[in-house]
């Protein structure tokens, strides 16, 4: 469960990112797809190689959604409802808790990279919480 | 048996060379008993793990960080044999310590986020990729001789 603390935690280290958001989101996939290949199952119809159009504009989107996650952090399940109705119905990508945990692992590690220090046990703490409740979310209608 | 490209072995070794064991490993245990405080049932009698301030400064945690990764350092040595290399750890944690395997995955995620903290963008993509392949070869290795 997210305390105060965690969200606090989460939106100052999303304000840290001032800007570079979407090169986050693009790097993050793509470390994903790099370290995880069965994730680019779901892609075949994109460009995939490195720095492609393709992966800084879904990264961008993934990143939004983020963003719009962490402005509404009371209340994930309404914020991400069209998203979660959307990869049950539509993409069906693999139960997000497997899938997710990939990209959760990824942003995690373009995180650190960036914070360096700053990204303390706490933040690692609360971030690995974020995504956690955000896959739940995407995976609840599933089934 | 794994197969380790050349790029791979390198990548892997030229990061290893610059890891302080005992820092890295410190903070890697530190961290999963903060970020996953289940965790901190096989160790309950390190003393005080009440807060993440206590857990980063407990000198158990500390120093078991250490054995840990030192004994990581054994994987590093052996890329070609790491299941024989772990094969009496691995009778170990499921025989005596009784630890869920799913915490070797874990701690491996985990490691690779201290190292990517540690050496910021000199921890590339295709160093993750490297060094998340090992840390699953590790964590399948100890789960090996589970029973």
């Amino acid at each position: 469960m997210l305390t105060g603390e965690d969200k606090k935690l989460i939106q100052q280290v999303w304000g840290k990112l001032g800007g570079a958001e979407e090169e986050v989101g693009a790097e993050a996939l793509w470390r994903m797809f790099h370290s995880y290949p069965p994730t680019k199952t779901y892609f075949p119809h994109f460009d995939l190689s490195q720095g492609s159009d393709q992966i800084r504009g879904h990264g961008k989107k993934v990143v939004a959604a983020l963003g719009n996650a962490i402005k509404n952090l009371d209340n994930l399940s309404q914020a991400l409802s069209e998203l979660s109705n959307l990869h049950a119905y539509n993409l069906r990508v693999d139960p997000p808790r497997f899938s997710l945990q990939f990209l959760s692992q990824c942003l995690q590690v373009v995180l650190a990279t960036r914070l360096g220090k700053e990204y303390t046990p706490e933040v690692h703490s609360a971030v690995d919480k974020f995504m956690s409740a955000v896959a739940a979310v995407l995976a609840e209608k599933y089934r | 048996m794994v197969h380790w490209t050349a790029e791979e072995k390198q990548l892997i070794a030229s990061v290893w060379g610059k890891v302080s064991v005992e820092e890295c490993g410190a903070e890697a245990l530190a961290r999963l008993l903060i970020v996953y405080p289940w965790t901190q049932r096989f160790f309950s009698n390190f003393g005080n793990l009440s807060s993440p301030t206590a857990i980063i400064g407990n000198p158990k945690v500390r120093a078991h960080g250490k054995k840990v990764l030192t004994s990581f350092g054994e994987a590093v040595k052996n890329l070609d044999n790491i299941k024989g290399t772990y094969s009496k750890l691995s009778e170990l944690h499921c025989e005596k310590l009784h630890v869920d395997p799913e915490n070797f995955r874990l701690l491996g995620d985990i490691l690779v986020i201290v190292l990517a903290a540690h050496f910021g963008r000199d921890f590339t993509p295709a160093c993750q990729f490297a060094w998340q392949k090992l840390v699953g070869v590790v964590a399948h290795a100890l789960a090996h001789k589970y029973h």
